[in-house]
């Protein structure tokens, strides 16, 4: 009998060993003349197992892992392909708490399948959105978009429905779809994980926006960051046209819809919407002034969607279940579930999707079992490198975007990186007014400038140089570029920098 | 895996220049064929792609200048993209990149037997398992000093 046997093609399991494992796999069955069928599936988010590998048994999918290529003939010796215990392994994967606990919807399939195999996608679950969207007529989509609560994911967390009804209510010859895929935020892996472990979903979501806006050309723009992302996405699309999924009759409905892959080139501001759109049009990545807004006036002045990849890979699972099933999920006016991704100095780092208003607390200390290096968590940050950073002692925020503003913080794309008790916080006060030196487009002075006075700043205030007029001068600043910037890399700079300064003062007194 | 790409010349790039997809024809993606092709931009192509595509040279260059990835000299055949943000400052990227700069190159340099370009970048999508590195296009996670040298001999061996 045939075993199939999963091992990750996700690149964060393949930092680790992932391709010399499935070697190693493959190499040993058939020195042992066993039939095995590997299939390299994204990750199930359990990062810290990786490379975690998968025995289909006929309780399920049994686990082992960390697994190097080492360990391969030990397996194979502990009749593994069984699914029988052995020091690697982690039982039913399914089971595992970590990941039963979940509420997997925009992640439902990555790790589960092959990111590549059309049919597979389709047994599970996959398409029946579109197919449910072509039924449909465009403002009846745009209602159940608006009805999900489905906000935007990329970190601004503006409706998606919204934007979709500008679309479609303008007329224009052209229009287009243009999924943000530059995720560039410091702790955020999500996008990545998504269009390497189930990029159909992605392609779908677009195809049902397109169908919606009335529009016919899609561009997905991925940072060159992310090679294996932009070679998955790039074989996905072509086997979706052969498939009939894209191309001028989309699944025999008679809409046209295509997508291409571009690719960045190395600028964290790129992942700001009309920074994109420049960069979309081969310009400098400089911000637009709004309005007009994309939505009426966006890539090459046409109306466009713009929207973050788990934002359009969400789409396809509302449209299939309803509306009312995600609405129905989270706490607020944030509704339906939050990738949330765990990451920095984390013993059980990775993907944990669910319900808005799960706290910080649970999802770094239950989730993520506090640091890697075991020593105290000190400060957590939430949100990328524009995020606050949390003293320890404050975590039991809930989860979802207003809330955190209230908070002090921001939700942004998801991303939680933790640091222990050897973090110096003034050094992170000045690494974010560095980054935003290093990646302010240029535009507003408050940015281009003030953030290079930022980092002067702040070292006089650590060394002791006119500390109270320093203090001062710095929230001053702090305040101009906050309220002086069109987007927000200037516009919250401030953010980290201030939390910094105000949680953790005894670190900026040497 | 090193770069494989092609000596410049201005026949080549100006082929390279007519095969770009109608809707490609954009100063970015322009830069971006011949820096694959070439490995990296000459200066002759700036003005190639201004009168390729019917801008001024002082767009192209705008472009050019803008990110970070454009480069204007020949990369060495490895290039090693160190993550410097915040995720793996919390797992050790400041300490490996201490280390880098004392035994191979400094952030921007290039070793000493000129196999190996030192860049860093602002996040490479493997936070949970940093610090992180690409060499060339392999993303490498649970970086230390000594995995990383060990990782880059690998590549060296391969070239």
């Amino acid at each position: 009998m045939t075993t199939t046997i999963y091992v990750p093609i996700d690149s964060a399991a393949t930092s680790v060993g992932a391709n010399a494992v499935a070697q190693a796999i493959a190499a040993e069955a058939s020195k042992r003349n066993l039939e095995i069928k590997l299939v390299r599936n994204g990750s199930r988010g359990l990062l810290w197992l990786e490379p975690l590998v998968e025995v289909a048994t006929v309780e399920g999918r049994v686990g082992y892992g960390p697994v190097t290529a080492a360990d391969v003939a030990a397996l194979f010796d502990s009749d593994f392909l069984t699914g029988a215990a052995s020091a690697y392994s982690v039982g039913l994967v399914d089971e595992i708490p970590w990941l039963a606990d979940q509420q997997r919807v925009t992640f439902a399939r990555v790790g589960v399948i092959d990111p590549l195999d059309i049919k597979d996608y389709e047994a599970h679950g996959g398409l029946a959105g579109l197919r449910t969207a072509i039924a449909l007529d465009q403002s009846a989509i745009v209602e159940e978009v608006l009805a999900s609560g489905l906000r935007g994911r990329g970190g601004a967390g503006f409706p998606a429905g919204i934007k979709w009804r500008t679309v479609m209510e303008t007329s224009a010859d052209q229009k287009y779809v243009c999924c943000n895929a530059d995720e560039g935020d410091s702790g955020t892996f999500a996008d990545r994980m998504l269009m390497e472990g189930d990029p159909f979903t992605l392609i779908e979501g677009m195809t049902i926006a397109g169908i919606a806006g009335g529009a016919t050309k899609g561009l997905i723009y991925i940072r060159s960051e992310y090679p294996d992302a932009i070679a998955t996405m790039r074989a996905a699309l072509l086997i979706a046209r052969d498939f009939g999924l894209l191309g001028d009759d989309v699944l025999g409905s008679g809409n046209a819809f295509d997508i291409s892959v571009r690719v960045g080139a190395g600028s964290y501001v790129c992942g700001e919407e009309t920074a994109m759109l420049e960069s979309l049009e081969g310009k400098r990545g400089m911000v637009r002034a709004k309005p007009p807004i994309p939505a009426l006036h966006g890539l090459f002045g046409a109306p466009t969607i713009v929207n973050n990849v788990l934002t359009l890979g969400t789409v396809p699972m509302i449209l299939a279940q309803g509306a009312a099933a995600y609405q129905a999920l989270g706490a607020d006016r944030s509704r339906g579930t939050q990738v949330f991704q765990l990451a920095g100095n984390i013993a059980r780092g990775g993907i944990v999707e669910r319900a808005f208003g799960i706290s910080l607390q649970e999802l770094v200390e239950s989730y993520g079992g506090g640091t890697r290096s075991g020593r105290p968590v000190r400060s957590v940050q939430v949100g990328g490198p524009l995020g606050a950073y949390f003293p320890a002692g404050a975590l039991d925020v809930a989860m979802d975007y207003e809330a955190l503003i209230a908070a002090g913080g921001m939700l942004g794309h998801g991303g939680i990186v933790v640091f222990d008790d050897s973090v110096d916080m003034a050094q992170q006060a000045r690494f974010a007014m560095e980054f935003c030196a290093k990646e302010s487009c240029g535009k507003c002075t408050p940015c281009r400038v003030g953030s290079v006075r930022g980092t002067e700043v702040i070292d006089k205030i650590v060394n002791n140089i006119d500390r109270t007029e320093n203090l001062e001068l710095l929230n001053d600043l702090c305040d101009l570029m906050t309220d002086g910037s069109l987007c927000a890399m200037g516009g919250l700079t401030p953010m980290p920098v201030l939390s910094a300064l105000r949680q953790f003062p005894e670190d900026f007194q040497r | 895996m090193a770069h494989r790409v092609r000596p410049w010349a201005l026949a080549a790039g100006q082929e390279l220049l007519d095969q770009l997809p109608a809707d490609e024809r954009l100063i970015l993606p322009a830069l971006q064929a011949v820096q694959q092709g070439f490995g990296y931009v000459p200066t002759d192509a700036v003005a190639l792609i201004a009168n390729s595509l019917n801008v001024s040279v002082a767009d192209v260059h705008g472009v050019l200048t803008y990110y970070h990835e454009l480069r204007t000299t020949a990369p060495a055949p490895l290039t090693v993209s160190i993550c410097v943000a915040e995720a793996c400052q919390a797992t050790g990227a400041r300490e490996l990149i201490a280390h880098v700069s004392a035994n191979l190159a400094p952030v921007g340099g290039r070793s000493d037997d000129g196999q190996v370009d030192v860049v860093e970048v602002f996040c490479l999508g493997n936070c949970a398992l940093g610090p992180a590195a690409l060499i060339n296009e392999r993303l490498v996670g649970r970086l230390t000093p000594k995995s990383l040298e060990s990782a880059l001999s690998d590549s060296r061996a391969a070239l």
